[in-house]
């Protein structure tokens, strides 16, 4: 019996560390620049609403949120009248999807693609991709809009936000050594001309975007883990119950 | 010629409802068919941990249908509107999001359990004889599970529905000759199109599922014909009491059904805890490209399959294109499949159970599973992972670290199988017990 004990081990073992690897996020292969953190705090329904505000007045101006209701705004903190007054621009219809007055066909020709919906991009690119792609814009006269971002390079966005940020500029300030032998140079983005914001309020606006932009990948998201306390908490009387009334039965087994 | 006036039945429980079973009885086998599966079926006593996974199988089964079945209320099978649909269903169906979410991790989970079951089949013996067409019709589950993920991952019209599907049909396109045309016909069309969608919903919704519901029907009846095995793998009907019963069996209801109850509470715990609180479980069950609507002109950075399928796929991958085809990948990727069939005719040992088998055996299990691990780890990373072996080696030339693992891998698989009619005969086995260690 011993050593089946011990083979029982190995394989328990060797299916834990398969749980182990599996449990590091599998976008984790893909990202290339270090990402900053994102503060996000879906209980903060102040930060929430800040955020729905500065995405309707920077974003939806090119972007839709087309799976998104405006209705469903009343699931952070606003009545009907404030969300009619104050973020209903391209609609009256309290029903309606967050859609931009934008033309597809305009858009195209534009930025020689239809900006993408951004119901679900937090969901695609993760909070922190968000945070560190609208904070990391920079001036580049090779590209065609004038602007260039390190996170996500030739974007074809333009820095809708620069007079809020500000002007980055990607200077050289040294070097390391890189794959081939070579040196790499290192890169870092500074501000080169103040916008209407410093650096802690335009961090703290991106982060209520953010925020924002999270909560409407998946509006459910507060009510799933409150729905999910209560489930567990449920099932683990049922473990308790379900084991007694295991025990009784199994009592004439001998 | 028999007697065909049935017996008075005496009724089981007295008042109408005894009379109504009387009634039944007399037209439909009602009370055999609960004796003979459940308060009459006798199990072996000794079932350990791995024996919950048959039962769980059972349920999440139920749970993907009957979540399938109200899933399908609000979902639109229309490249145009399939995206959209499944948005719609989570953001403004009453409820949508839990449905869709436990039929999300039902799919992950359903995997999971049937690996556990097939690991537990694996490790006692369980497909030697009498149990052949029982472990047949399991492998046939298997395969018919493989193709509903398939067909079902196509559904949501993300990036990874649509790109995964392509990428899959391909590997039919590399089969010689018939290749092109056979991977037009399934789709239905030369890319992966609405068609496609309308066809695959055709089969997710109704053919695989009829089929694999028969085949579960099969396995079970199969299952109650040859009895139970056991960690000891021993017969219990061997040893008889005097009213014919076996000495180390138990009728399955309530004995076992009041166990599988307890197995369930703590599956649904585990269940509901990925559902509640990460139902994207770190990108595995939901991939991020997949929350993309599908565009068939812009292909993702990384296209991995789902995690259940990782395993093969990272076969497929480390089998060198010969002649300029796939083809060869896609052989061993389908035979890696197919030889779990013949299983019951390489096992050449004494003992079904591990715990009587020799070290021989042991050793090549335990390689054979952590193969299969890594292997399912391979398949989700690019073969780059591991870095490039340092130039001038010889016989592998500079090749990624992850292909070579991976080959070495493939081959485990394939020796555990292979090898097997040898080294069950010649390893040291130790002798069964005569009754069932409880």
């Amino acid at each position: 019996m011993k050593t089946n004990r011990t083979l029982f081990r190995a394989l328990l073992a060797s299916s834990l560390s398969a749980l182990v690897i599996l449990s590091t996020p599998a976008t984790a292969a893909v990202a290339e620049v270090a990402l900053d953190r994102a503060p996000i705090n879906l209980n903060d329904q102040a930060s929430l609403q800040r955020g729905a505000k500065n995405f309707v007045n920077y974003c939806l101006n090119c972007h839709n949120a087309a799976y998104m209701r405006y209705s469903a705004l009343t699931q952070i903190g606003l009545n009907e009248q404030q969300i009619r007054d104050n973020l209903m621009f391209t609609t009256d219809k309290f029903g309606d999807t967050m859609v931009s007055a934008l033309d597809p066909k305009d858009a195209k020709e534009w930025f020689g693609a239809q900006p993408p919906d951004l119901t679900l991009v937090a969901r695609v690119r993760g909070a922190d991709w968000l945070y560190s792609f609208l904070r990391s814009f920079h001036r580049d006269d090779a590209a065609p809009s004038g602007w260039n971002n390190v996170v996500f390079k030739n974007v074809a966005m333009p820095n809708v936000l620069h007079d809020l940020q500000g002007t980055q500029v990607l200077t050289k300030v040294g070097e390391k050594p890189g794959h081939g032998g070579q040196m790499d140079p290192v890169m870092k983005l500074a501000v080169d001309r103040a916008g209407t914001m410093s650096a802690a309020e335009y961090d703290r606006f991106v982060a209520d975007l953010v925020n924002y932009l999270t909560y409407m990948g998946e509006p459910v998201r507060a009510q799933r883990t409150q729905l999910g306390i209560i489930v567990l908490f449920f099932l683990t009387i049922a473990f308790f119950i379900t084991l007694w009334l295991k025990h009784e039965y199994w009592k004439d087994v001998k | 010629m028999a007697n065909i006036t049935k017996q008075a039945i005496a009724p089981p429980i007295g008042g109408p409802l005894g009379k109504a079973i009387v009634w039944v009885d007399e037209r439909f086998p009602l009370m055999a068919t609960w004796k003979g599966h459940l308060s009459e079926y006798y199990a072996p006593k000794n079932f350990n941990f791995w024996y919950y996974f048959g039962s769980l199988a059972m349920l999440v089964l139920v749970m993907q249908i009957v979540t399938g079945i109200f899933l399908t209320m609000n979902y639109k099978p229309d490249a145009k509107l399939a995206f959209a649909s499944v948005e719609y269903i989570m953001r403004d169906v009453t409820g949508g999001w839990l449905i869709r979410y436990l039929h999300s991790t039902g799919a992950s989970m359903f995997f999971l359990v049937v690996y556990l079951h097939m690991m537990r089949g694996l490790m006692y013996g369980s497909y030697r004889k009498p149990r052949e067409l029982l472990w047949i019709f399991g492998c046939m589950i298997y395969l018919c599970l493989m193709a509903e993920a398939f067909f079902g991952y196509l559904l949501p019209w993300g990036q990874m529905s649509y790109w995964g599907a392509q990428v899959i049909i391909n590997l039919f396109a590399a089969i010689p000759f018939i290749g092109e045309d056979l991977s037009v016909w399934i789709r239905g069309d030369f890319n992966i199109s609405d068609a496609t969608l309308n066809r695959f919903f055709a089969f997710h919704v109704i053919a695989i599922p009829l089929v694999l519901l028969g085949l579960v029907a099969a396995h079970l009846v199969a299952l109650h014909e040859v009895g139970s095995n056991n960690p000891d793998g021993i017969e219990i009907k061997k040893n008889l009491s005097a009213d014919g019963t076996p000495k180390d069996g138990i009728p399955f209801h309530p004995y076992y059904t009041v166990k599988d109850i307890v197995g369930v509470v703590v599956f649904l715990a585990v269940f509901s805890a990925i559902v509640f609180f990460a139902p994207e479980m770190g990108g595995y069950f939901l991939e991020a490209p997949n929350f993309v609507p599908a565009d068939p002109l812009q292909t993702p950075a990384h296209i991995a399959p789902v995690w259940y399928f990782t395993p093969f796929y990272a076969m497929l991958r480390a089998v060198p294109s010969m002649f300029g085809s796939q083809f060869p990948g896609v052989a061993v990727m389908g035979a890696a499949t197919l030889i779990l069939f013949v299983l019951p005719w390489l096992d050449r040992g004494k003992v079904k159970s591990v715990r009587y088998r020799g070290p021989i055996y042991k050793a090549f299990l335990t390689a054979f599973v952590i193969s299969f691990v890594i292997l399912g780890y391979l398949g989700v990373v690019p073969t780059t992972v591991w870095g490039q072996l340092p130039k001038g080696l010889p016989l592998v030339g500079a090749m990624d670290v992850a292909t070579l693992v991976a080959r070495v891998l493939t081959l485990v698989y394939f020796l555990f199988f292979i090898l097997m009619p040898w080294y069950t005969k010649v390893d040291k086995e130790l002798p069964e017990p005569e009754r069932v260690n409880y």
